[in-house]
């Protein structure tokens, strides 16, 4: 802001301190000045942080080259990154863990935080309450918090393991949540799940308040069932609501590294191997800095092309 | 519902069906504050007493993982310890216990130190800034506003990492590597998209009228920002720097790639504290509690406006 105050002050002062023709002149700083005063610093910002970077991604992804040898020569070669990455089983293999990934916990949180929605929407007493509780999780760090859901999952004394076989009476220290190949992946949707239901519920939540209660008068006037108006009023109208904490949790989602990386480093073996850590590993550990940023604007063009079709579905929804 | 004459509105819900909601929402609540009230516990527990089976609900209550995380402690033979003079403090006495002592103070306070720095001059800038263009284009007439919003937005929709690997290269060329003023600027950059996006919303809400009315009286244009405009966006200016806030404090993956020691913040700090044989969990749950109590207010303070901020502004209640 000190930019703003700055030009503030002088503008003030010079209509203090000139002749009344200037002074007018000053105060009619036009409109259009003053836009770009104040857009071009954020925009410069993000021309620096963001697209400059961007840019020397592109550039370098047509290269060989290594940030761990930065004075090795550097060949151009082409698009050879992009063709062996589109044809690396590796690569399809980390793709499809991130899209099961993002599946199953968009299935699971939408069918949850809808639930949840559903029930809160019945404004029992202290649903203020209890919503602001359930919505903690999802504001705390997915890496410190999924840092310590690794000490609830340990085989022994995990207090998780302790809870489930407690429940289902199976041995606590007989089965490994982050080291099974078939329950790692189930560790992570869980709290995952765990940290963002409340989110989904919170959206749904919103898109529930929007229906105006006429509508449901009206279809008790007609004599319509509980069943009918939930299909036929408030799933179609709460729906761009919940279509929209989709959109939001699929991108979240698909750049998922924080809490994989802390919990099962995308082990054992690959199976929790997400792009994102797949996309580390090369960069910054093999330091394949040309190959890597191949992979990243696939990544990018990814996200950006789903989400972009996803929008157009969007809107659709919204103008029906 | 002022127009319905019965007692009850037809569709407001039945008390059995209130009292069913009830219980299932409580339920789940308690359910999802199982872990955080694990992580609560767990601090005040001795490092035996973290990792005994089956878990203890009950326990004696120590201030060992406290400890813990502050200090830097050493092995030594009961021999030389008996040789000491008496203990200072608590910490002190419970390390001798374990056939320890105190070597100095650890990192904790330090990353907890640049957590705080980093966070809150960012979200400064972000803010500050973020005002300033959502003010832009709010009232002006911007030539390709709506395209220019699509790229703030979408600067988001990088994954990090992906983001991090250029920006790896361009701050060893500046010499930002490990550096706060690095970690400042990044953490600004990608709050600032956030905070145009929800400002925009906000300010998009007071009546122009407001300010043509100022202007008639003689205020100049930002005359008129600073003096009317800024005040009327107070709450939403607050809600969106708690927002940024809370973003650069839990942030992970740039602070893992681009820090290691000087500038590093605490969420890649947490994993490496370690005790004798893995990590020492008391002193990771009394990190985490810490951690996380901040925030803990900050979502209490920015109830009415959370559907707001993780939206981007797109559902307003």
């Amino acid at each position: 802001m000190t930019e703003s105050s700055t030009v503030n002050h002088l503008v003030h002062h010079a209509a203090q301190s000139t002749p009344e023709p200037v002074a007018r002149r000053v105060r009619g700083l036009s409109d259009r000045a003053i836009a770009w005063l104040f857009i071009a610093p954020t925009i410069l910002l993000l021309l620096a942080i963001n697209i400059f970077p961007l840019i020397w991604t592109i550039q370098l992804s047509f290269t060989n080259y290594r940030a761990n040898r930065p004075n090795a020569a550097v060949s151009n070669v082409g698009l050879d990154h992009y063709a062996s990455i589109l044809s690396d089983p590796d690569v399809w293999h980390s793709m499809q863990v991130t899209a099961h990934f993002v599946l199953w916990t968009i299935v699971i949180q939408t069918a949850l935080g809808f639930a949840l929605a559903y029930l809160i929407d019945r404004k029992f007493r202290g649903h203020g309450f209890w919503t602001t509780v359930i919505l903690l999780p999802m504001m705390l760090s997915p890496a410190v918090v999924g840092n310590f859901w690794k000490f609830l999952y340990q085989p022994q004394i995990g207090l998780f393991n302790y809870i489930v076989g407690f429940l289902s009476g199976t041995d606590p220290s007989s089965f490994q949540m982050i080291g099974d190949i078939r329950l790692a992946p189930c560790s992570i949707i869980i709290v995952d799940s765990w940290m963002w239901t409340p989110y989904v519920m919170l959206i749904c939540l919103a898109g529930l308040r929007s229906i105006p209660d006429y509508i449901y008068e009206a279809a008790e006037v007609d004599r319509a069932s509980a069943f009918r108006q939930f299909w036929s009023i408030t799933l179609p109208m709460a729906m761009p609501f919940i279509m929209l904490a989709v959109l939001f949790r699929g991108i979240e989602n698909f750049k998922m590294f924080d809490m994989v990386n802390l919990l099962t480093s995308g082990g054992p073996g690959s199976t929790t191997e997400v792009a994102s850590i797949t996309l580390k590993r090369e960069a910054f550990e093999k330091w394949r800095t040309g190959y890597s940023s191949a992979f990243a604007i696939i990544l990018f063009v990814t996200v950006f092309g789903l989400a972009n079709i996803y929008v157009k579905a969007l809107n659709r929804v919204k103008s029906r | 519902m002022p127009g319905l004459s019965t007692a009850h509105s037809v569709v407001e819900p039945s008390a059995l069906s209130k009292r069913i909601a009830q219980g299932i929402v409580i339920l789940y609540a308690l359910l999802t504050m199982i872990p955080l009230a694990w992580i609560l516990l767990t601090g005040f527990k001795t490092p035996p007493d973290s990792i005994s089976y089956p878990p203890k609900l009950v326990f004696q209550p120590s201030l060992e993982g406290y400890c813990n995380l502050f200090t830097t402690r050493s092995r030594q033979t009961p021999e030389y310890i008996a040789g000491l003079p008496p203990a200072e403090g608590m910490c002190d006495e419970i390390a001798r216990s374990r056939n320890m002592v105190v070597a100095g103070p650890s990192k904790f306070v330090p990353r907890f130190v640049n957590s705080l720095v980093i966070a809150f001059t960012s979200t400064l800038l972000a803010v500050g800034l973020g005002t300033l263009a959502a003010y832009g284009f709010s009232r002006f007439r911007v030539p390709l506003a709506d395209d220019l919003l699509f790229f703030i937005l979408s600067t988001r929709m990088m994954p990090p990492i992906a983001v991090a690997i250029p920006i790896y290269l361009m701050y060893r060329e500046l010499g930002l590597s490990d550096t706060k003023l690095g970690m400042i600027l990044l953490y600004t950059a990608v709050n600032v998209s956030l905070a145009v996006w929800l400002l925009k919303g906000f300010i998009d809400e007071i009546p122009r009228e407001y300010e043509e009315a100022a202007m008639i009286d003689g205020y100049t244009r930002l005359q008129a920002f600073r003096k009317v405009v800024l005040p009327q966006a107070a709450t939403g200016i607050a809600a969106t720097a708690i927002f940024c806030l809370i973003f650069a404090w839990n942030e992970y993956a740039f602070a893992v790639l681009l820090t290691s020691g000087e500038a590093q913040t605490t969420p890649p700090f947490i994993p490496f504290i370690i005790g004798e044989g893995g990590q020492d969990w008391p002193a990771v749950a009394a990190a985490t509690t810490l951690f996380v109590i901040p925030i803990f207010v900050f979502t209490i303070l920015l109830r009415k406006h959370l559907l707001r901020g993780i939206t981007f502004g797109a559902v307003r209640k």
